[in-house]
């Protein structure tokens, strides 16, 4: 396989597109006669860009809507508004041939290898399948060659094609979903939480691989996780979500050194540091209280609730993600700063 | 126990890539490897199980007395005198005679055939309402699933035998064969619901699968989701329904026969018998107990069946 | 957050009167449809009042059976005891009677699990659920056992706790669950509380409050702790000394902060290197290769020896046993002086 090598794709330049994305899940009541009681905002107006070759880390705490973005982008859950372009379409009003086509371009990679592979096919058939939804994309001959390559590229014995999932660990099953999703080579690779389900010693194994089949394929991904060590480590750019919106989106860099929204802040200091001495440094910021439920946020500010830094303007007002004064990248806080106590 | 699961289901392989270059723990590398299908695991996994041998050796034989009871029974069910009424047994009777003088063991064999074809047909019957049924509602929900559910209930409400009255009591006067698709005809309209709901409820487990959103993601369609994704995994428990719905067919026959209001002399079946032995159970027990035994082990040989089946085709077990 | 400088190290001498809690050479094995799985191989280590030990591992590595053990709870079949002892203060629970265990367990000895949610039932109220052994067991009056019930729930933080007590699981969120559970452990003031996985269920910022809690509870109230955990960064925050699990058997054991400094044990090496650090951006992450242990072949001599960088012939053909290193840690590698100086340097 060879990576596609194609001039006029730039490296960086846009390749998805997300625009005022929203998706409000109906609360419903009443057995035969349904009546809408309330919304559940899970995904409340989200916004970004993905560029090509680079890997854009969505981090955020159960709840934030993070896996709802990623059902989102897939199509298998329809949005209630917003626009997503892909090769200059847009995803969400696609259909048929159409969407078959921009499918092809983006796939994606589940949370837990035990349920995201059919038990009772081999191998084989879960890898080979792409190519039999899509024959256009390799004949008929060459399609068991195909799949055998696909193992090997992401670290499996060809030889295990008539294996069936159980047969393997979870690293491995893993593995088998990124062939999947590999098949046909799209150029956008969607993990959601892909390591969360591994052991640790694993674990890196599998973020080792994604970042390999990167460079070698110039994929561009999206990285779904709550780990923020994890997202650090693999992410160019990184967006923080809370309670259906980005509040803060930038660089790795400009997140985990300068981020000037508080629950940035709170949730960075919150990761336990696996080395003592650091521990003894390390000031936590202590959020006090859960997260509001998403049927019912706050007023303004999603997050007022539980920042410590909340005056009366956070509850008229609701804070743009725009650039802000103490560091330039988009922020969704009315009093943002860089922490300075670090 | 699913840590448990996650060491003890490994085989040692070399996880190549991302791991410093190096090969991992040896496997049993060298070992040729065997071509694998879901079904010749089964077969593998069937092969050493006891039940499974004994329940097909039942099943088998009763299966052959239902085409060539002749090779079974030496004597003809029908040739009865009442000179032998319930004399001990004598020439090919092994079981003695019954009330009429008829050979009880000959017509235990005969009957064979009347209860196995109710049983079969109104499993297949059954089997391919319930799966279209139960597809439909689990796959597709929504009002489809909310009418469906409600038909089943309804059938579901209808009780077995008052409405085999009803319905076999407009074919009464008809032929033998009339009457015993009449009965397969009932038996089946009035016995798919459970595997109906059965196989619903196991689409709307499998529906929900990460696998399912996979191959909707890769943009497969409806058809293939169903056909390759749902099917498989939902037909499991409908085949153990379905084998011991089977069982339970036989007894119900064997009940609206006994009742009098299914097969009717000359047809020979197990339940005539087992009513023709209860009104002279005092005089002589055997004409009872004879049919009443082949019943019970068939019945008994299609639940194992059944359930070494499952277990067989159910690759997490292993 | 700074500990006590009288922390024990792993060779403290044992006080008099023995260890609060010491198992001892433990071997426990499953038998299933497939084979016998040797679950734990040989576990020993002991617990002093008012300490944290953490216990680390990952799947498979038999870090909660172990605790299953020492509470009695595990299902035989098909998991069975094939030797060693449980010592706590000075008896051995393994041959102790069913009825003497159950007295022990929640009135010296209580856990609490991962999963609140399907540890509470549904179908009773918060408040009945953590009262209900002050009532059965402590034998307090209704009156009694609710003005307990409701200080437990304020010495675990449950806001306005008088007013939720008759609130149902479902209405609480995962962090106050785990709340619940922790009062529940606490209701007949056990002396020693294991805590399986107490936080991996739950969201970083919840996770740090559960932490702090377990945390001042027992320098509150004296209990001593066994963290049975995976995550490395847990660990580094509470224990005081730790205890690294791997194939069943207890690989390396060390005061948590020369552990962290300089691990002795190939495998602790690992995966301290493995896995990414919040502080420290790095390149390509270096892993262990290949895969945890099948339990029903488990490799001959060191177990861990198909994965190690420092294989020699010796790990195939022996295992290795405990080597005590200066600090009073101990390895189980036939090469631990080497990997510790390898990790200081």
């Amino acid at each position: 396989m060879t990576a596609p090598a194609d001039a006029t794709k730039v490296r960086g330049e846009t390749i998805l597109s997300v625009d005022h994305l929203v998706k409000h899940f109906p609360i419903s009541q009443g057995v035969l006669f349904k009546k809408t009681i309330g919304q559940v905002k899970a995904v409340d107006g989200v916004s970004f860009e993905l560029r090509r070759g680079e890997t854009l880390g969505v981090v955020g705490e159960s709840g934030c809507g993070k896996s709802t973005l990623a059902r989102l982008l897939m199509r298998l859950e329809t949005p209630t508004a917003g626009r997503v372009t892909l090769e200059g379409r847009d995803l969400l009003r696609a259909g048929g041939a159409d969407l078959r086509r921009l499918r092809r371009n983006m796939q994606m990679v589940m949370q837990d290898p035990y349920t995201s592979l059919n038990p009772r096919m081999t191998v084989g058939d879960i890898v080979g399948e792409p190519f039999e939804i899509h024959p256009e994309v390799a004949p008929k001959r060459s399609r068991r060659q195909r799949v055998q390559e696909l193992l090997d590229v992401v670290g499996l014995n060809p030889e295990h094609v008539n294996r069936y999932p159980h047969q393997f660990s979870g690293g491995q099953r893993q593995r088998i979903g990124i062939a999947r999703a590999l098949a046909l080579r799209p150029e956008i690779i969607v993990c959601d939480e892909p390591v969360s389900a591994l052991d640790v010693s694993i674990q890196a194994q599998v973020i080792n691989l994604l970042e390999q089949l990167q460079d070698e394929f110039g994929l561009s991904y999206i990285f779904i996780a709550h780990d923020l060590s994890v997202v650090r480590h693999i992410s160019d750019r990184v967006a923080v979500m809370y309670l259906g919106r980005i509040v803060e989106i930038g660089t790795e860099e400009q997140i985990y050194q300068r981020a000037t929204h508080p629950y940035t802040q709170a949730l960075l200091s919150a990761v336990p540091v696996p080395d003592p001495e650091a521990r003894d440094r390390q000031t936590i910021i202590r959020l006090s209280g859960d997260v509001p439920s998403p049927a019912d946020p706050p007023s303004g500010c999603h997050f007022r609730t539980r920042c410590w830094k909340a005056e009366e303007v956070c509850a008229v007002q609701d804070p743009q993600t725009v650039p802000r004064a103490a560091d330039p990248h988009p922020s969704a806080c009315h009093f943002a700063e860089v922490r300075t106590d670090v | 126990m699913s840590d448990f699961e996650t060491v003890a289901a490994t085989e040692n392989q070399a996880a190549r890539r991302g791991v410093s270059g190096e090969p991992g723990t040896p496997g049993r590398a060298g070992r040729p490897e065997r071509a694998r299908s879901l079904a010749g695991d089964a077969w593998r996994d069937l092969r050493r199980n006891p039940v499974f041998w004994i329940s097909l050796l039942l099943v088998v034989l009763v299966a052959a007395m239902a085409v060539v009871p002749g090779l079974f029974a030496a004597n003809d069910p029908r040739d009865c005198v009442l000179s032998r009424q319930h004399a001990g047994p004598s020439g090919g009777a092994i079981f003695g005679y019954d009330f009429q003088g008829c050979d009880t063991f000959a017509r235990a064999v005969y009957g064979a055939r009347a209860s196995l074809l109710v049983g079969a047909l109104s499993a297949l019957i059954t089997g391919v309402i319930a799966l279209v049924v139960g597809m439909l509602a689990g796959y597709f929900g929504g009002w489809v699933d909310a009418v469906l559910s409600r038909v089943i209930d309804i059938v579901l409400g209808i009780p077995l035998l008052l409405a085999a009255i009803v319905l076999l009591k407009r074919v009464s006067t008809s032929g033998d064969t009339v009457r015993l698709f009449a009965v397969i005809f009932v038996l089946a309209l009035l016995g798919w619901t459970t595997a109906a709901r059965v196989v619903r409820s196991s689409v709307i487990t499998a529906r929900e699968q990460d696998y399912v959103a996979a191959a909707r993601m890769l943009g497969a369609g409806n058809g293939r989701i169903m056909w390759r994704h749902i099917l498989p995994n939902a037909l499991a428990p409908a085949i153990v329904v379905l084998t011991i719905a089977l069982g339970s067919f036989i007894a119900a026959e064997a009940t609206l026969s006994f009742l009098g209001i299914g097969l009717k002399a000359p047809t020979i079946s197990w339940g005539i018998d087992i009513d023709a032995g209860r009104v002279h159970m005092r005089e002589s027990a055997t004409p009872l107990i004879v049919p009443s035994a082949f019943l019970a082990l068939t019945v008994l040989a299609f639940i194992m069946l059944g359930d070494a089946i499952r277990d067989a085709f159910d690759p997490k077990l292993r | 957050m700074t500990q006590s400088s009288a922390r024990p190290t792993p060779a403290s001498p044992t006080p008099p009167g023995g260890h609060l809690l010491e198992v001892r050479d433990l071997h426990v094995e499953f038998r299933t449809r497939e084979g016998v799985a040797r679950v734990i191989n040989g576990v020993t280590y002991h617990l002093d009042a008012g300490e944290t030990l953490a216990v680390l591992g990952e799947s498979g590595s038999g870090k909660s059976v172990t605790a299953q053990a020492i509470m009695g709870i595990l299902d035989t079949p098909p998991a069975y005891v094939r030797g060693g002892q449980i010592l706590y203060q000075g008896r051995d629970l393994l041959t102790r009677p069913e009825e003497e265990r159950r007295q022990i367990r929640g009135t010296e000895i209580a856990m609490i699990f991962q999963d609140a949610l399907s540890a509470l039932n549904p179908v009773f109220p918060v408040g009945w659920q953590i009262g209900e052994s002050l009532r059965e067991r402590a034998g307090m009056s209704r009156a009694d056992a609710r003005r307990r019930t409701t200080e437990l729930m304020d010495l675990v933080r449950i806001p306005a706790a008088a007013k939720r007590l008759g609130d149902y699981p479902h209405q609480f969120s995962g962090g106050m669950r785990q709340r619940v559970m922790i009062a529940m452990a606490l209701a007949l003031d056990p002396k020693v509380l294991i805590a399986d996985e107490p936080t991996t269920a739950l969201d970083v910022t919840v996770q740090a409050q559960i932490m702090d809690l377990l945390a001042d509870l027992r320098r509150d109230l004296g209990t001593a702790l066994i963290l049975i955990t995976h995550d490395l960064g847990v660990v580094a925050g509470v224990a005081d000394r730790i205890a690294v699990m791997y194939a069943g058997r207890i690989v390396e054991h060390a005061d948590v902060r020369a552990l962290y400094r300089a691990p002795a044990h190939p495998y602790t090496k690992g995966l301290l290197e493995s896995i990414p650090r919040l502080d420290v951006r790095g390149q390509e992450l270096s892993s262990i290769r290949g895969l945890p242990p099948n339990l029903m072949a488990i490799p001959s001599g060191c177990p861990f020896h198909p994965r190690c960088p420092y294989v020699q012939q010796v790990c195939v053909d022996e295992v290795p046993h405990d080597l005590v290193l200066g600090d009073g840690r101990t390895s189980a590698c036939h090469f631990a002086q080497e990997v510790h100086d390898d990790s200081a340097g």
